[in-house]
């Protein structure tokens, strides 16, 4: 460590004013703080500097990350071996997982972090470190098949679209990885929905065992066979087909507590958003008047991205909504919308990536009126005061 | 204006010119959007679009600016409206007539010429006090302005789109769907017209840097 630090120290004067290579001073930079925590020192005011920078908040949350990523690489493994009619073993699996999901990582952070990187040397601003988050998110939200040259190009899309030309990290309107994945969904459909597109190498057809489905619990609801939803407890679990990071319940809730627990999460979001789509399903529960509208409404919350949406999707701080209040409203609406387009909308059967995106744009509007309406009582409250 | 002005004078000219970049209806101006993302999902109607759009704005423009001195004012916007309907409908029957499919393609979008606001902006703006040869060129000029950005637009949508031009599959021919590539289904939808017009813009502004706003 010492000896890195020294030579970092000693090939920094380079990158400064007036150095060698001035240009790459926010490539430096940005290795540098991911390296040592910076010592930058406020010399005017009076500020507090918290020590958990952006960087350690971002490596916070891909930690959270970490377990639904693990879970995932498993679970593709698992229904790979189902549907050929293999033995395997738990380590198998997840070996054949990790070689499937390992190369969608490494386009996603190489494309992302290489724009990135030319944005900032092009402007002159740090590389931020926004996409560290996002450059795992997108993996962890799409189908494991899904070609590389379709990741990288959503990813540049999802970097430069959605989150460059708004002034970068910081500026964006729309989660960069909802993006990625939204554009993904409406350029290829094909090889995001549809009931074979969730394991790996099911669209070859190659070996199948006969009779093995490859659809998800949602697909199955929105056909009406409401009897082929697994049993709740596999949906907790995760060991149900879906996009790589998103099956396991429980793996989520792990992050979510990480993510509450070092106060990056909103807890108010998280709950929010759940009690907002318990609150949808109970109403269609009244209604009723198809077998997609008479799954109960807990059982949703377990079903395809809900949970992956509501802990790491909704709690993005940038895009999420920033007043207190406006927390409950925001995470609310998203619940309510995403359980609305699931059952509502079939041709749409992952609601929650359009209701975040949509809740996304509504988050500044939320936030205005709260504001407003704090300004507007404490207003009242002077008027009252000064005419006793 | 003295009569000796040459037919291409430089003012003349830069008349013809300006729209096509600096004063650009739609990338500068943004006028005539809704068109813009309506029938470019495909080149060939975008260029019978600028076709019709360059004809209409340049008829009207001179036939407003021969009667510029017989129109009171205050019924100026009926009898703008009056001319360009007029010209909306002659185009639109004669692509009835000769270019049936297109005209099918365009459906209402041909009559909606009507309400393009670059067009009643041009009338008003210019040929109302502009003699009809410099009228006819200011016309001319942004019809191609709207014209070359709808072109522009509808050639990336149906090449990325549908993986054709014109209809002719050129993505096929030189074999990039064997090595797996798809054609992108989000261009042909309208979110991507808006899209490839705000990369225009940025490329525009990229490298004319005068149009850059202040803060």
């Amino acid at each position: 460590m010492k000896a890195l630090r020294r030579y970092i120290d000693k090939i920094k004067p380079n990158f400064l004013k007036g150095g060698k290579f001035q240009k790459l001073h926010s490539t430096f930079e940005a290795f540098e703080t991911f390296l040592f925590v910076p010592n930058t020192v406020t010399k005017t005011g009076s500020h507090i500097r918290d020590s958990v920078d952006m960087k350690r908040t971002m490596a916070l949350v891909v930690m959270a990350l970490v377990p639904a990523l693990l879970f995932g690489m498993w679970n593709i493994g698992y229904h790979y071996s189902l549907s050929v009619g293999a033995k395997s073993t738990i380590l198998s699996n997840f070996w054949y997982g990790f070689l499937r999901v390992i190369p969608l990582i490494a386009v996603s952070y190489i494309v992302g972090l290489g724009i990135e990187f030319i944005f900032a040397q092009i402007r002159g601003h740090e590389v931020n470190e926004g996409f560290l988050v996002s450059g795992i998110l997108i993996p962890m939200v799409v189908p494991v098949d899904v070609p590389l040259w379709m990741v990288a190009v959503a990813t540049a899309f999802a970097v430069i679209i959605g989150k460059e030309v708004f002034g970068g990290t910081g500026m964006n309107i729309l989660n960069p990885a909802l993006t990625a994945r939204a554009f993904l969904f409406f350029a290829y459909p094909g090889w995001m929905s549809g009931d074979t597109v969730w394991i790996s190498k099911l669209t070859r057809g190659e070996g199948i065992v006969d009779g093995f489905s490859g659809a998800t619990p949602l697909a199955e609801a929105a056909a009406g066979n409401i009897d082929n939803i697994p049993d709740p407890w596999d949906m907790f679990l995760g060991t149900i087909p879906g996009s790589i990071g998103e099956t396991s319940t429980i793996a989520i809730l792990i992050g979510a507590v990480i993510l509450i627990f070092t106060g990056i999460g909103s807890w108010k979001i998280i709950t929010s958003v759940f009690a907002g789509g318990l609150a949808m399903g109970f109403i269609l529960n009244l209604f009723a008047v198809n077998p997609f509208m008479e799954v109960p409404a807990w059982q949703h919350l377990i079903m395809g991205g809900f949970a992956f949406g509501a802990v790491f999707m909704a709690t993005d701080p940038v895009t999420a909504t920033q007043t207190e209040k406006g927390k409950w409203i925001y995470g609310f609406l998203i619940g309510v919308l995403a359980i609305l387009i699931r059952v509502l909308n079939p041709a749409y059967p992952e609601g929650v990536m359009l209701a975040i995106l949509l809740m996304n744009v509504f988050a500044p509007l939320i936030d205005h009126y709260v504001v407003n309406a704090n300004i507007k009582r404490r207003l009242r409250r002077t008027k009252l005061s000064a005419q006793q | 204006m003295s009569d000796k002005e040459p037919l291409f004078s430089t003012r003349n000219i830069k008349l013809l010119t300006n729209p096509l970049n600096d004063e650009n209806p739609i990338t500068v101006q943004v006028l005539g959007i809704c068109s813009a993302l309506a029938v470019t999902a495909k080149l060939k109607p975008s260029i019978v679009m600028a076709i019709s759009v360059v004809v209409v704005m340049a008829v009207s423009n001179v036939v407003i600016s021969l009667v510029r001195k017989r129109v009171p004012p205050r019924i100026r916007i009926i009898v703008q409206l009056t001319v360009i309907a007029s010209m909306v409908i002659l185009v639109d029957q004669f692509l009835k007539a000769f270019a049936y499919d297109v005209s099918r393609q365009l459906s209402v979008f041909v009559g909606l010429i009507i309400t393009n606001c670059i067009i009643m902006g041009r009338l008003e703006a210019f040929a109302l006090g502009n003699k009809p040869w410099p009228s006819f060129l200011d016309g001319v000029g942004n019809a191609a302005g709207y014209g070359v950005i709808l072109i522009i637009v509808g050639f990336f949508r149906e090449l990325l789109g549908s993986g054709e031009l014109l209809g002719y599959p050129v993505l096929e021919k030189i074999g990039l769907y064997n090595i797996g590539y798809e054609d992108n289904g989000l261009m042909i939808l309208s979110p991507m017209a808006l899209i490839t017009v705000g990369i225009i813009i940025w490329v525009q502004r990229y490298k004319n840097r005068i149009l850059i706003e202040d803060k």
